[in-house]
């Protein structure tokens, strides 16, 4: 038996309410392991697309299936981080880690194990005891992170998480991202912003036009794993940096007016 | 250490002020008109002079205050859960809760009477109206004002509805219930005063200030008077002091309007 395909859109429409479609006629495929950056104009749906595979919201034509299944039965193999950290202020790092194993109603030992574990992968083992206050935007960041990979997810959806933080702490996370990931394993969905965050962590670009929000293009990114900082440096990346971007920019000129 | 000292002598020199002031008011009125305002010994003898009586009255408006504001925790958290369920719920509600909060004491003082009696059942239920709305406004408030993406998350999950009423929307209610025990407390013990005057009575040592205040005013002894509302102000300042405490220790180490130590 083949292993099913962890995320595919078929022909997926989503429109709120009676609303204009915000996606309309998306057909796209995740392959175990894939790392799949989103980029596009903001409004073109991007966050509604994640939102979609979450089970957070519900399509309205077409069909997302998550490891052949609907989305609300996977929802177990699935982790989502938002742009914000969305700790909970009143627990501590290490509390706010094991909330998902709480809710799930996984013994207290299991869970602290499986806690010091992330926490060890995002390098914050020695501030389990912090309070989200006591804490940097990145290291809140890390903890969002470390939140979403203590279920050990199979699928992980990250909307721009790191879009508020400095360009510095960014491309460290970048880092310890894919190192993550290295040691972990699941396929991924990206939002960014940002063409070089997307070019260094993907193996394919999807770039999305607005109004309605539809799939653009996709550039694939054949840059060989794992991926350091002289990655950046290289030619191969330079130039696919300036592909998205050239991609991106004809879709943000023709932004707002209405598709063929 | 210099900040907590200035933190003490501030208001210490504040008082002593304003102590001055009252005797210079005092002095200044003349002989005719000087029992409109006694001096601040003659107040602090009245208090001496009354002590059992004002004690008395005070351990007995302190239980009706603290009966009503204990019932008004318990009733008016359960019903802001229950507001907090839906729009629908609180629009539906909503304008009976203010009709309870907008009827005067004075009003409700008889019928309180004519229900369960005068005397501490009434001081405490209408302490309890009196307090019950500013913390069901508040906690309902907390209750829906969660983060989306918390509630999200929390979806996410598979959270039961309970786990997120005790993991999320409680805890993330609890600087807005403190805000509304905050006010309760400050008005829960005017309230039992006022519900005393109206609906207290003396019988049985059962007379709380209010009803003492009453008895000072007809027999014309106003230091006492004076004394009867310094002792309903030490008993605010006490509830005060405690909600205060209770809340400093709920949220000293998370919330945003508790300074950080770790600086
Ligand atoms: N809950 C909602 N109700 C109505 N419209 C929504 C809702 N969520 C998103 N939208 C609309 O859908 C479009 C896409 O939003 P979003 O997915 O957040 O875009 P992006 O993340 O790419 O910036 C926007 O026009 C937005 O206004
Ligand atoms: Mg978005």
């Amino acid at each position: 038996m083949s292993a099913p395909i962890p995320v595919e859109f078929r022909d997926v429409a989503k429109r709120f309410g009676d609303g204009p479609p915000v996606l309309q006629g998306i057909n796209l495929a995740a392959r175990a392991g894939d790392l799949i950056a989103l980029i596009g104009p903001s409004g073109c749906g991007k966050s509604t697309l994640l939102r979609l595979v979450a089970g957070l919201s519900p399509v309205t034509e077409g069909q997302v299936t998550v490891d052949g299944r609907s989305p609300g039965e996977a929802a177990g193999e699935l982790a989502f981080v938002f742009q914000e950290a969305t700790l909970l202020p009143w627990l501590t790092v290490a509390g706010n880690v094991e909330v998902p194993l709480r809710l799930r109603g996984v013994p207290a030992a299991q869970r602290a194990e499986a806690r010091r574990r992330v926490l060890e992968l995002v390098r914050l083992g020695d501030r389990a005891d912090a309070y989200p206050r006591q804490l940097s935007g990145g290291q809140k960041m890390r903890v969002s992170l470390a939140r979403a990979l203590v279920v050990s997810p199979r699928i992980l959806l990250l909307d721009e998480p790191f879009g508020a933080l400095d360009e510095m702490t960014r491309e460290h996370l970048n880092e310890e991202l894919l190192g993550i990931r290295e040691a972990t394993g699941w396929t991924a969905f990206f939002v960014t912003h940002s063409v070089a965050e997307a070019v260094f962590l993907a193996n394919r670009v999807v770039v999305m036009a607005a109004t309605p929000g539809r799939i653009h293009a996709e550039i694939a990114i054949p840059l060989p794993y794992p991926r350091t900082p002289d990655t950046r440096l290289s030619r191969e990346y330079l130039e696919l940096v300036a592909q998205v971007s050239r991609v991106l920019r004809s879709v943000e000129a023709t932004a707002g007016t209405t598709p063929p | 250490m210099r900040k907590p000292l200035l933190s003490l002598l501030l208001p210490a020199a504040a008082g002593i002020a304003f102590l001055a002031l009252w005797q210079a008011a005092h002095v200044a009125l003349g002989e005719d008109l000087r029992f409109l305002l006694p001096a601040p010994g003659a107040v602090w003898q009245a208090a001496l002079d009354h002590r059992a009586t004002l004690l008395r009255a005070a351990l007995n408006t302190a239980e009706g205050a603290l009966l009503g504001f204990g019932l008004a925790v318990l009733v008016s958290v359960a019903v802001s859960v229950l507001l907090s369920l839906s729009p629908w719920v609180r629009r539906a509600l909503y304008p009976y809760l203010m009709a309870v909060q907008m009827t005067p004491l004075p009003v409700l003082a008889p019928i309180c009477v004519i229900w369960v009696g005068a005397g501490l059942k009434s001081v405490a239920l209408l302490t309890f109206v009196i307090a019950f709305f500013p913390l069901v406004v508040n906690t309902t408030q907390g209750l829906i004002s969660t983060d989306r993406h918390l509630v999200e998350l929390f979806e996410l999950c598979g959270a039961r509805p309970w786990q997120k009423l005790l993991l999320l929307r409680g805890p993330a209610a609890l600087p807005y219930f403190f805000t509304g025990l905050r006010i309760a407390a400050t008005i829960a013990p005017i309230g039992a005063v006022v519900a005393d005057m109206n609906a207290g009575t003396s019988a049985g040592d059962g007379g709380g200030l209010g009803f003492q205040a009453v008895i000072f005013a007809s027999q014309a002894k106003y230091a006492a008077l004076f004394a009867t509302a310094a002792a309903t102000c030490v008993l605010g300042f006490a509830l005060n002091a405690v909600v205060l405490l209770v809340a400093w220790l709920s949220l000293h180490h998370w919330h945003d309007s508790y300074e950080r130590t770790d600086r």
